[in-house]
């Protein structure tokens, strides 16, 4: 039996709009192996990011189970959420704006330890950010250096280090390496992995670029307009990919070696609203291969060990 | 190098070799640079000290409230540079002595609404909602009453003394501040390092008052400037309706009040004491223009 | 080939901004020919000054602090250096036209989409204001947005949308050069693919030359004939597709390459190019490169040559006066 960090059941989140509700998150489910690492994929309104605002319940889910460590965090009082919090950290996709432009590097990574009373003494303090700003690679002379000194790849190490300052054993990676430039990209990727390696961290890495989560991911589930519509081993994911979402987003990846660009599959149209769905499958609008069928909302059901598609016309097409 | 990590520790001596560098130094260099601002800072410090030294040169009794009848109405001279007033009294000495009434007044009166209204206004600005309805609701109340109309019920109903006064012109002004903090915080609630603060473990207070205010400080700083130039105004205009400081205290209102009978005839009586008040209005406004710029980071770039 | 097919021919351009800290050399010295119809990748990461770059061709580098020094700048044989302010706004919109980056702050939100493409046709071209709205209507169609949408306001249109209303702008007066710089990051990656695939069919259909800004070397891979490698305002490596990406030369873009994670290989450990971009306002002396440069000895502190492999690419890489310098990654 696996060793499960986190498990997702049923989780939903809707927001009240003028024009009704807004599926934001809607009947998601997954489990998370220590240790691990899965990639939440899609593009942009999916609802990746408030999924993992909601697991730490920065967000308010509107239902569904959050397991944490055998912890249900959706029945957590505000005193014990803040405790549980030192365990599951985030990482902010903007570096820019994820930290307070007012305060200086040491004050930054000394906020959660200081806060949470980690450690006591002054000199404790000062001595835990030492290591930290020599894990995460910050040179010594930026301790009282301020954020807006610092390139987009320093402010980021400066958000992990903050994430790592109470040794949590699970964060949440959203779009940690988008607003960096490709070298920094790399030295960020690497160093999360090896962090990962040594510390024994679990992640779930949010991304919009399926190179970089294929990179970095055990498992992946793809999201689409607030539905899981895909889950497989990275692998079998990129070698096997069976939701026509799923193989249009692939396609769509530029690769940077010549002759290597597949015969790109073009969706018609764009995401269609979040407001109200209905009860067809989500992709209904877009799918090249959509039939009467799918007017009614296909279930997440496994098609091969370990993946789960969630489409009518499997094996069809 | 601060990649190729290699995994040694550092020591606590090697950070601390690295002084740290105030933000204000910064505000300062940026200030500096602009003329009329340095300007305006000049007059105010100068302000600051005649009022300071004036306290304790000039005798009160007998140099500042002495009446000397057979010197009434002298035209500005070498002797009486100003001239005198209708008690013979040098008008000169009374606007000098005047300036620590204006400049007190100003001061507190801002200290005053600035803490009470800025911490309502982020209060409001946090929590949003019911509390924010609230709070501001009841600012626009105030808002409502013209100010001198305001400060007349208030030293009506007080008393008349120069403590009142400060108060009074505190309390008007409370619903600007509370404004001002309010419009400030909305956009620095909804950034992400407030929410990466959360995760950090950081409760309410600590969030609205270590993360969200120093973050909105700039308008603030800048409304408190231009905030000492209207509460000199208004305590002149209270003044000048008979309302403000007590007589026979050489109020610079007061005194344009007192003149403003003899305009016609001894026009310097009311030209020194509005000048007076125009040149300090007039610094605190270059002061607070210069400090909005050298706060405004979007200018630093 | 004649010079009658040059559209662009840049030389020796610097850009500098003098600024109160210190001076930002943007670009410096950087050469450019492009001939009627072909595309040109400028890639290179974030302060490269791939936009600096485009602004100055366009003349729209804010002076001050920019200055702007050239040795030549012709578009399409015509003097664009020493232009007057009233023949230099003909020529933007109506020869050159620029696609930005952020399609939400490009279109005006008070017009129609409609009111802004005809705009730019009623002032470069002699027609009514009727005319200019039909073909502004034509323009929507052509970019794959149904013609009755022209009345529609810009907030009322998707990003994806409005990225196509901003390329109808760009083209409307059927420019010979057309700059985009970044046209897609914005986008998500399956209507960027929807966007670059119209970009593809509509510079075939109306043979306009492109320069293309990019960080991302797939798209460059996909939609240009020519990549230019920028770092610290110089272009490091040119060639043709084939040149830069299967026989690359230089450290700089090999570096690129390696950081990048392999679609087909999860596996790998990814190679970053150590260290940071260089401070603009204090370059390295010599090859700007030579302090993150794995190859770099004492002679790449001089100033650096360019090298022609061939007709079509060249390297600015002093490496190859060692005999029997080559980089590591393999040729293909």
């Amino acid at each position: 039996m696996a060793d499960t960090i986190l498990e997702v059941k049923n989780l939903t989140k809707y927001f009240k709009t003028k024009r009704g509700m807004l599926h934001a998150v809607d009947d998601i489910s997954f489990k998370l192996e220590r240790g691990k690492t899965l990639g939440l994929v899609g593009e942009s309104g999916c609802g990746k990011s408030t999924t993992g605002r909601t697991i730490l319940r920065l967000i308010e889910p509107t239902s569904g189970e959050i397991i944490f460590e055998g912890k249900d965090i959706n029945k957590l009082s505000n005193r014990e959420l803040r405790h549980a919090r030192k365990d599951m950290q985030l990482i902010f996709q903007d570096p820019y704006s994820s930290l307070d432009p007012r305060k200086t590097v040491n004050q930054l990574i000394s906020e959660p330890i200081v806060t949470n009373k980690i450690l006591k003494t002054k000199a404790e303090v000062e001595e835990r950010v030492a290591e930290l700003m020599a894990t995460v690679g910050l040179a010594p002379r930026l301790f009282n250096s301020y954020p807006h000194e610092l390139d987009g790849g320093r402010r980021q190490r400066i958000g992990i280090a903050r994430a790592l300052a109470m040794e949590p054993k699970f964060i949440i990676c959203d779009e940690p390496v988008s607003a960096l430039d490709v070298s920094i990209q790399a030295q960020i990727l690497n160093l999360l992995k090896e962090l990962q390696g040594e510390l024994g961290l679990s992640f779930i890495f949010i991304t919009h670029d399926l190179s970089v989560v294929n990179h970095f991911s055990d498992e992946i589930a793809v999201m689409y307009l607030g539905k899981i519509v895909e889950k497989a081993p990275s692998e079998e994911l990129f070698a096997n990919p069976m939701h026509p979402y799923t193989k249009a987003l692939l396609s769509a990846i530029p690769i940077p070696e010549l002759g290597a660009q597949k015969e790109r599959i073009l969706i018609k149209g764009e995401i269609s609203s979040p407001i109200e769905p209905g009860n067809e499958c989500r992709f209904y609008k877009r799918c090249n291969y959509a039939c009467d069928r799918c007017r009614e909302l296909p279930a997440l059901e496994e098609v091969s060990p370990n993946h789960f598609v969630a489409c009518h016309r499997i094996g069809e097409v | 190098m601060d990649n190729n990590t290699t995994k040694r520790k550092y020591s606590v001596e090697e950070l601390k070799k690295y002084k740290k560098r105030s933000m204000w130094a910064e505000v300062w260099r940026n200030f500096k640079k602009n003329r009329t601002a340095m300007v305006g800072l000049f007059i105010v410090i100068a302000l600051v000290i005649i009022a300071v030294f004036s306290h304790f040169y000039y005798d009160y009794a007998a140099d500042i409230v002495h009446q000397e009848l057979k010197d009434r109405f002298q035209k500005p001279s070498a002797e009486h540079w100003f001239g005198t007033d209708s008690f013979g009294r040098d008008v000169f000495t009374r606007i000098v002595y005047g300036a620590q009434y204006s400049l007190s007044v100003g001061i507190v009166a801002v200290a005053i609404s600035c803490a009470l209204g800025t911490t309502l206004g982020v209060i409001a600005g946090f929590y949003g909602g019911v509390t924010e309805n609230i709070i501001l609701r009841v600012c626009e109340v105030f808002v409502g009453i013209p100010s001198v109309l305001l400060g007349i019920a208030i030293m009506a109903a007080f008393g008349q003394s120069i403590v009142v006064l400060m108060f009074a012109i505190g309390l008007v002004y409370v619903p600007m501040y509370c404004r001002t903090a309010r419009a400030a915080v909305l956009p620095v609630r909804g950034e992400e390092y407030i929410e990466a603060a959360r995760i950090a473990g950081v409760g309410d207070f600590g969030i609205m008052f270590k993360h969200i205010l120093p973050n909105s400080l700039s308008p603030i700083i800048v409304q408190i400037t231009m905030g000492v130039a209207s509460g000199i105004l208004t305590a002149s205009s209270l003044s000048f309706l008979g309302l403000g400081v007590p007589l026979p205290s050489p109020e610079w209102g007061a005194m344009l009040s007192e003149g403003r009978a003899y305009i016609r005839d001894y026009g310097y009586l009311t030209i020194f004491p509005g000048l007076a008040i125009m040149i300090t209005v007039l610094a605190f406004n270059l002061m607070g223009d210069g400090l909005r710029d050298a706060l405004d980071p979007k200018l630093k770039q | 080939m004649s010079e009658k097919d040059i559209v662009l021919d840049l030389q020796n351009l610097r850009v500098r901004f003098e600024t109160e800290d210190g001076i930002v050399y943007a670009v410096n010295g950087l050469d450019m020919k492009l001939e009627k119809g072909k595309a040109i990748g400028l890639v290179g990461e974030t302060g490269a000054g791939k936009t600096t770059t485009a602004l100055a061709l366009l003349r729209l580098v804010p002076d001050p602090p920019g200055v702007v020094e050239c040795d030549k700048l012709e578009l399409n044989g015509q003097d664009v250096l020493n232009m007057g302010i009233h023949d230099l706004e003909k020529v933007r919109g109506k020869d050159i036209s620029m696609i930005f980056q952020d399609p939400m702050t490009a279109l005006n939100p008070v017009f129609t989409v409609g009111e802004q493409i005809a705009e730019s046709i009623f002032l470069h071209e002699k027609c009514t204001y009727a005319e200019a709205q039909q073909r502004a209507v034509e323009m929507l169609e052509l970019v794959g947005i149904p013609g009755e949408r022209a009345n529609e306001y810009p907030h009322q249109f998707s990003g994806g949308m409005k990225q196509r209303v901003v390329i109808a702008i760009a083209l409307a007066c059927h420019p010979q050069l057309l700059i985009a710089d970044e046209p897609t990051t914005a986008l998500d990656v399956t209507i960027q693919a929807q966007v670059l695939d119209l970009m593809k069919n509509l510079r075939k259909q109306y043979q306009t030359s492109l320069i293309m800004i990019t960080h991302d070397l797939g798209i460059v891979a996909d939609i240009c004939d020519e990549v230019a490698v920028m770092y610290a305002g110089t272009i490091v490596e040119k060639g043709t597709l084939e040149d830069v990406f299967n026989h690359t030369k230089h450290p700089y873009t090999e570096g690129l390459f390696n950081s990048l994670p392999n679609i087909n290989d999860r596996k790998a450990m990814l190679t970053p190019i150590k260290g940071l971009m260089p401070d603009p306002t204090n370059l390295p002396e010599g090859c700007p490169f030579h302090p993150r440069c794995p190859y770099a000895d004492e002679d790449c502190k001089k100033p650096q040559v360019v090298r022609n492999i061939s007709d079509s690419h060249y390297v600015r890489c002093g490496a190859y006066d060692r005999p029997g310098f080559h980089i590591e990654r393999k040729e293909r």
